[in-house]
C-alpha cells in the first residue's frame, strides 16, 4: 500500500518536472504548435476545401507526424547523466509511467489543436461532430503511447527521430486503420454495425501497450 | 537436438511427399478454385511456418530477457529471419494464387495488407539492430522491440482482418476455402505439408545458428 503510493507520488512528481520544462523552455512546445498549423496551412494551400474521404484520409496521417514529432523528444532530450539520476530516485517504471501520462495529455491536446485548424481551413465535411472529437481523443492516445515507447527504444539505440518513424510506422498502421473505419461513423448520418468493437479492440490495444511499455521499460533502462 | 540428422530426413520425406501427392492426389473439383487448391500446401503452409518461427524467436528473445546470454540472442535473430523468408514466401505464392483466381495479383485485401506489415515490422527490427555496434546493447532492445512487435502482430495478421471484409477465409467475405475442408487435402495439408516446411525452417535456422556460434566462439577466443 505504502509502496503504491510512494510510486503513484513519483509518478506525478516525474509528470510535473516534463510540465514545468515545457513551461520553461517554451520553444518545443510552441515549436510543434507552428508545425501543426503550417502543415495544414500548406494543406490549406494544396487542397482547398476537400471532401470528406480526404479530409478523413489527411487528417489522419497529419495527425501521425504531429505525434512523431511531439513525442520523439520526450525521451531525447534526457542526457544519459540524467537518466542515471532518475534511476536512483524513481524507478523504471514510474518514469515510463510518466512520460506516456505527460505524452498522451499533450498530444490530446495537439489533436484538438488540429482538429480546429482543420475545420478552419479545410472546412467541416463531419455530419456528427461529438463523436469525431472523441474518437479524436482515443487516436491522440493510441498515437502517442505506441511513439512512446518507441521514443524510448530509439532514444536507447542512440538513434535520432528517423529510426522511430522507421519503427513506428509498420506497428501504427493496425490502429490507423481503425481509426479510420472508426471516423466513417462521424462523416455520414447512416448508422453502422460494429462500431463498439472497433472502438473496444482500440482500447484494449491501448492497454496492450501500457502493460508491455511497464513491463519492457526496466530492461530498456539498465546498462 | 539440432545437430541430429533423423529430423532433416523426416523434413526431406515430408516435403517429397507434399509436392508428389500435392500434385498428382484428388483434389475437389470446386468452382473458381478447380485444380489452384493444391497452392493451398504451398502458400496456407508458409504461414503456419512463418508464425511457428516467429513464436520460437519471441520465445528466445524473452529468454534472453531473463538471462543475457548472447547464444540466445543469435537464436532469436535466425528464427525472425527465417520467417521473414517464408512470410515473403508466403506473399508470393498468395499473390500468384490471387492473380489465377480473383482476378488481380494484388487487390489490398486486408489480409494482404496485414502480411505486408508484419514484414515491414520484421525488417524495421534488423533495422533496429543494424543501428547498433554495441552486441549487449543490440541484444536487449532487439529482444525488447522483438516482443512488443510481436505482441502488435496478433490485431495486424488474428484480428483485424476477420472484423472486415475481405477474400480470404475467416473474414466477412465468405472465402469457402477452409469449409468442407476435403479429407483427402487434410491427409496432406496437416501431417505433411505444414510440419515439413516447419521444419525446413528450422533447418535453414540451425545451420544460420551454428555458424554464427562459429563467430561468437571466434570473437570470444581472439
Amino acid at each position: 500500500m505504502l509502496k503504491s503510493k510512494r510510486s503513484f507520488s513519483h509518478i506525478i512528481t516525474l509528470f510535473r518536472k516534463d510540465l514545468l520544462l515545457e513551461i520553461r523552455q517554451q520553444y518545443s512546445f510552441y515549436g510543434i504548435l507552428l508545425y501543426v498549423a503550417s502543415t495544414i496551412f500548406v494543406l490549406y494551400l494544396a487542397m482547398g476545401e476537400p471532401e470528406g474521404a480526404v479530409w478523413k484520409g489527411l487528417f489522419w496521417m497529419i495527425q501521425l507526424f504531429i505525434c512523431v514529432n511531439a513525442v520523439a523528444k520526450s525521451f531525447l532530450q534526457e542526457g544519459e547523466g540524467r537518466m542515471l539520476y532518475f534511476y536512483s530516485i524513481a524507478g523504471a517504471r514510474d518514469f515510463i509511467l510518466a512520460k506516456l501520462l505527460f505524452n498522451t495529455l499533450l498530444m490530446v491536446l495537439m489533436s484538438f489543436v488540429s482538429l480546429g485548424l482543420f475545420v478552419l481551413m479545410l472546412g467541416n465535411p463531419l455530419a456528427r461532430a461529438v463523436p469525431f472529437v472523441l474518437i479524436t481523443c482515443l487516436g491522440g492516445v493510441s498515437l502517442s503511447l505506441v511513439f512512446t515507447f518507441l521514443a524510448a527504444i530509439a532514444a536507447r539505440a542512440r538513434q535520432n527521430a528517423a529510426l522511430m518513424a522507421i519503427l513506428g510506422f509498420p506497428l501504427i498502421i493496425p490502429q490507423l486503420m481503425l481509426l479510420m473505419r472508426l471516423s466513417n461513423v462521424a462523416f455520414s448520418d447512416a448508422l453502422q454495425g460494429g462500431v463498439w468493437g472497433m472502438a473496444l479492440l482500440l482500447i484494449a490495444l491501448d492497454l496492450l501497450i501500457v502493460v508491455l511499455a511497464v513491463i519492457l521499460f526496466p530492461f530498456l533502462w539498465k546498462d | 537436438m539440432l545437430r541430429q540428422s533423423w529430423w532433416k530426413i523426416l523434413c526431406v520425406v515430408l516435403l517429397l511427399y507434399t509436392v508428389i501427392a500435392g500434385f498428382l492426389g484428388d483434389v475437389p473439383a470446386k468452382p473458381i478454385l478447380h485444380e489452384t487448391i493444391r497452392n493451398l500446401y504451398f502458400h496456407v503452409a508458409m504461414w503456419f511456418s512463418m508464425m511457428i518461427l516467429f513464436i520460437v524467436s519471441v520465445v528466445y528473445a524473452i529468454k534472453y530477457l531473463r538471462r543475457p546470454d548472447q547464444v540466445f540472442d543469435i537464436y532469436s535473430l535466425e528464427y525472425a529471419k527465417a520467417g521473414i523468408v517464408f512470410g515473403s514466401l508466403g506473399v508470393l505464392t498468395g499473390s500468384e494464387w490471387a492473380g489465377f483466381t480473383w482476378g488481380a495479383f494484388w487487390s489490398n485485401d486486408p489480409k494482404q495488407l496485414g502480411a505486408v506489415v508484419a514484414l515491414l515490422i520484421y525488417l524495421a527490427y534488423l533495422v533496429l539492430r543494424n543501428s547498433m555496434t554495441d552486441m549487449d546493447k543490440r541484444a536487449r532492445i532487439g529482444a525488447v522491440y522483438n516482443i512488443f512487435a510481436f505482441a502488435m502482430l496478433f490485431p495486424t495478421l488474428w484480428i483485424i482482418p476477420r472484423m472486415v471484409e475481405s477474400l480470404h477465409p475467416g473474414g466477412l467475405g465468405g472465402n469457402p476455402a477452409f469449409e468442407n475442408f476435403d479429407p483427402r487435402m487434410g491427409k496432406i495439408f496437416w501431417p505433411a505439408a505444414v510440419p515439413g516446411w516447419t521444419l525446413l525452417g528450422v533447418w535453414i535456422s540451425s545451420l544460420r545458428i551454428r555458424l554464427q556460434l562459429l563467430e561468437l566462439k571466434k570473437l570470444n577466443h581472439a
